[in-house]
């Protein structure tokens, strides 16, 4: 398939569109005759609203409108609920707010919604939001998540009386102590994975226009087609298609892009309500305390071991911490998108799970770069080290005694999940080897001269990807024999355009150049998409082009043969040419002649247009994993960690595009590396959040990162058709085991064997002061 | 008040009115229409709006509109040869992967050439301490990183 086939590292169609300042995102978008929105938000964590004076707004120059939540809900707008329902073992079921769009008369986070401004100019819409006088009365906040999860804590839903939602075991405790007890050795580690706030690049937007009886709002998305119904449904109570929701180029997503947030409500109910396009601009603080922030979670784990250092048992106490309400998918993080992996790479039969969602007065957290996975695989990684240390056993060894071998696969966990493929021992070698582990004492020989303290850390993991479980791709064969892709995946930085076309170009002999790209436009978009997010776009956007292709080369031939004039079964495809014995008709002439009535052989429709809705087991995810190799240095008397040398390897599946999928592994790592070394979300015992800008939250910059060598230990998915597997969030579960890992074993000396993260100066050198206070004590 | 403004913007002297609080990159991005330039925060930390004044790279949203009168403004859609031809940092982003969802790129390859300029030859070390300016969520900044150095090596050598 030459330079452009699957396999290639093909350079980006999308670059120089981007590299030249002609992207088109949506702050990029303006209407003629425009009102800009500004919103009122809460300065208080939990507050009663007694009043909303609007008057001096509304009076100020250029005002359009301000409206609050009453507004709304008098024309007739709907709430926002979590999609996930959860019981306990008595049948008990979750507890579910729901949200209004905007509040009318309870604030519960700080930067919560109180009021939308309307002015002629952003300035003005600014300026007056100031004007809006909110009489609150404050009421005790929970700020943080243990305390949200103590019985002490004010319910900030009065009606449910706790702010756990829900306790959700997968059994009876008893169970598994009954294993645990015939354990030789039990481990216990409590973590804390902190909250990261996710921070695309593009600050939240969107422009709404209503005209002829529809709405077409653009926005940063990561699909679109579940907002527009939303939308429709819930906002506008219109048909689904009266709606359209348009997001060209978007500015990174991450997980937490794909959702109807309220602002996009707002906007969209503003915009019919008084007749002109309304654009709000978010900037980096609302971006902040309005998108949904990511992690939070408190565990408490238990692991025990046999005499051979064997997993026996395992026991899992999770508190995430939801925020104000539960969002989309918040309370199903750690139980279907992180905990149903929990024993993560290793072979372990007992286990116990204990999760309890709960509500605080913090933003809403929901999916974010591995979205439950990393938190579970970083808490597996910090029990095998913990384990190493109780057992006397090395750090690789204990791993290589529990993970899953390929003999026993496929493997079905205890949580019911079939893992069809992995070579977890030939991850844990290569990296160990790239990485040369064997050499790694003389090195930390030559720091210690040099005064610092070096070390190397590794982690396993394992993910469940492939989202949602269906997604609709459409393929058009142009009478000039180019190909435009209409996908139902969105790429957001994913590459699609590039590697789509190296699909058809592979499945259809369409020359690469000649292949387009259209998405993200809820009117042309097919009808089932669904979007990109949970690493899902290879296996359901990459499978069902592969299949409509197939029924293109299908009908293809049928027209071919008429053109022949030979029999259909006698055609043969391969790379863009049909042939039949010694006649042979390209693509690109069967495309112009699939739109020429004369050259249709009888019950053949004109066109070359074919679509292809993919419909797999929802009970079915591909299973990328890898082994992550770190190798720090730490300055003892700063708490200073330097980051030397980073070892990725990983089983994606089939790679469509070595050069695409290592930038996914760099960025995931990047994220990763982020949340364990400098990313603080930090909210004060009120509520305040404190970190609530890139002065304050601490973004890894290209100086906390060394170069980061990705290899592929390649196995391919046995369960779908292309043999791939998810790329995008491998590196963030990868790298904080393997980070912290690392520090635990440069300061192994002080007898540090845990910090939890971030791992930022401050707390590195603390924790050295205390060791040694206690060594001299 | 509004205030006549004027200056060159990629070879085109233009012109505007603004109120004295307009920054230069709402006059770049909202009055001339130059959406390459972006915005990714409110307290110039991301370096998402980088130009170049006068030949240095400034962040545009920390300059007011008025500060740039009579100055050479650079952006992103003045960089590459009217032909199309691609500038040597440009290029080295494509061929090194430096970008993903773009947002970032223009501020970055803004701030590239701005290295590459003030260091030849730059060795990994110096071009990661350079951005500390720009922050990027998607690449792990490699690509970035890769792309500078290899750039700022050519660039040398088409100077020597």
């Amino acid at each position: 398939m030459g330079q452009y086939g699957i396999g290639q590292p093909v350079r980006r169609k999308e670059d120089v569109r981007l590299l030249t300042g002609k992207g088109s995102y949506t702050d990029d978008v303006n209407f003629d005759g425009q009102v800009w929105a500004a919103f009122v938000r809460s300065p208080q964590a939990h507050a009663k609203i007694l009043s909303i004076d609007t008057a001096a707004a509304k009076a100020a120059p250029g005002v359009v409108g301000v409206f609050t939540g009453t507004d709304l809900k008098a024309d007739g707008v709907g709430t926002l609920i979590t999609d996930v329902e959860f019981k306990d073992l008595a049948g008990n079921e979750m507890f579910r707010p729901k949200r209004d769009f905007m509040t009318i008369d309870r604030v519960r986070f700080v930067g919560e919604m109180v009021a939308v401004v309307l002015a002629e100019t952003q300035a003005q819409a600014k300026a007056a939001a100031e004007l809006v006088m909110v009489d609150y009365d404050a009421l005790p906040a929970v700020g943080s998540t243990a305390f949200a999860a103590s019985p002490d804590s004010p319910a900030i839903w009065e009606q449910h009386g706790s702010n756990v939602g829900v306790h959700w075991e997968n059994r009876p405790e008893a169970e598994i102590e009954a294993h645990m007890a015939k354990a030789k050795t039990r481990v216990v580690v409590d973590i804390v994975n902190n909250r990261v706030v996710p921070n695309p690049m593009e600050p939240r937007c969107a422009v709404a226009n209503w005209a002829d009886g529809e709405l077409t709002i653009y926005a940063p998305t990561q699909g679109g087609r579940r907002i527009q119904q939303g939308l429709a449904k819930t906002v506008m109570n219109l048909p689904a298609d009266k709606v359209r929701v348009i997001s060209a180029d978007v500015g990174g997503g991450f997980g937490i892009r794909g959702k109807l947030y309220p602002e996009l409500g707002v906007v969209s109910w503003a915009t019919r309500k008084i007749g002109r396009p309304v654009k709000w601009r978010g900037d980096r603080s609302e971006t902040f305390v309005s998108d949904y922030h990511g992690r939070d979670q408190i565990n408490h784990a238990e692991l025990g071991l046999d005499a051979n250092g064997r997993v026996v048992a395992l026991k899992v106490w999770t508190i995430v911490n939801c925020g104000a309400y539960f969002a989309e998918n918040g309370p199903r993080l750690p139980i279907n998108g992180g905990g149903r992996i929990i024993p993560g790479v290793y072979d372990i039969e007992n286990f116990y799970f204990s999760v309890k969602p709960v509500l605080s007065n913090t933003v809403p957290t929901d999916t974010y770069r591995g979205a439950g996975r990393p938190e579970a695989n970083f808490l597996m990684e910090r029990l095998m080290d913990a384990a190493a240390d109780a057992t006397g056993l090395a750090r690789d060894e204990i791993r290589r005694r529990n993970v899953i071998r390929q003999d026993q696969m496929p493997y079905r966990t205890q949580m019911g999940m079939l893992i069809d493929s992995g070579d977890f021992i030939g991850n844990m070698d290569m990296a160990m080897k790239a990485a040369d582990w064997a050499g790694f004492e003389a090195r930390r020989a030559e720091s210690a001269k040099r005064g610092k303290l070096r070390g190397i850390g590794l982690s396993n993991f394992v993910e469940p990807s492939g989202g949602r479980p269906t997604e609709e791709m459409r393929i058009q064969v142009t009478p000039e024999g180019k190909a435009v892709v209409y996908a139902g995946t969105h790429s957001h930085g994913q590459g699609h355009e590039t590697v789509w076309a190296q699909l058809i170009q592979t499945f259809l002999g369409i020359p690469f150049e000649n292949v387009s790209l259209i998405q993200g436009d809820t009117k042309i978009m097919p009808k089932e998409a669904a979007g990109t997010f949970g690493s899902r776009s290879s296996w359901m956007g990459g499978v069902g082009l592969q299949r409509s292709a197939k029924r293109i080369v299908e009908k293809g031939t049928k027209i071919a043969a008429n053109l022949m004039q030979a029999e259909p079964e006698k055609v043969s495809f391969d790379a863009g040419v049909f042939s039949a014995g010694t006649s042979s008709v390209t693509m690109a002439e069967v495309a112009k002649a699939s739109y020429e009535l004369k050259n249709l052989p009888d019950g053949v429709e004109p066109g070359l247009d074919e679509s292809y809705f993919l419909k797999r087991d929802p009970e079915e995810f591909n299973y990328p994993n890898g082994t992550h190799v770190i190798e720090v240095e730490v300055d003892p008397d700063l708490g200073k960690i330097e980051m030397l040398n980073y070892i990725a390897v990983d089983d994606c599946g089939k790679v469509l595009n070595p050069f695409i999928v290592h930038g996914q592994v760099y960025g995931g790592v990047a994220q990763g590396i982020g949340q364990a070394m400098t990313e603080m979300t930090v909210y004060d015992d009120e509520g305040q959040l404190v970190t609530g800008s890139f002065m304050d939250y601490g973004m890894p910059r290209a100086h906390h990162l060394s170069m980061i060598d990705a290899l592929f230990n390649e196995v391919a998915c046995k369960t779908n058709d292309l043999g791939v597997k998810g790329a995008g969030e491998a590196g963030a579960c990868g790298a904080p085991g393997a980070f912290v890992s690392a520090v635990c074993d440069a300061l192994k000396d002080y007898g540090i064997r845990h910090i939890d993260m971030p791992l930022t100066p401050d707390r590195v050198w603390n924790t050295i002061q205390k060791a040694k206070a206690a060594t001299a004590a | 008040m509004l205030i006549n403004v004027n200056m060159t913007i990629n070879g085109k002297a233009v012109s505007g009115q603004v109120e004295a609080r307009t920054l230069l990159v709402e006059f770049i991005r909202d009055h001339q229409k130059l959406t390459g330039t972006h915005v990714g925060c409110d307290t110039t930390q991301c370096g998402c709006c980088t130009v170049h004044v006068d030949g240095k790279a400034v962040k545009s949203c920390t300059m007011l509109a008025v500060q740039a009168v009579g100055k050479e403004i650079l952006t992103i859609e003045g960089l590459a040869k009217a032909d199309g031809t691609l500038h040597p940092v440009q290029e080295a982003f494509r061929e090194h992967h430096g970008l993903q969802c773009g947002f970032c790129t223009p501020g970055m390859v803004m701030v590239g050439v701005d290295i590459c300029r003030r260091h030849p030859n730059a060795d990994e070390h110096t071009v990661r301490l350079e951005l500390e300016g720009n922050i990027c969520r998607c690449t792990g900044y490699q690509g970035i990183v890769e792309a500078i150095v290899d750039a700022s090596a050519k660039m040398a050598g088409e100077q020597a």
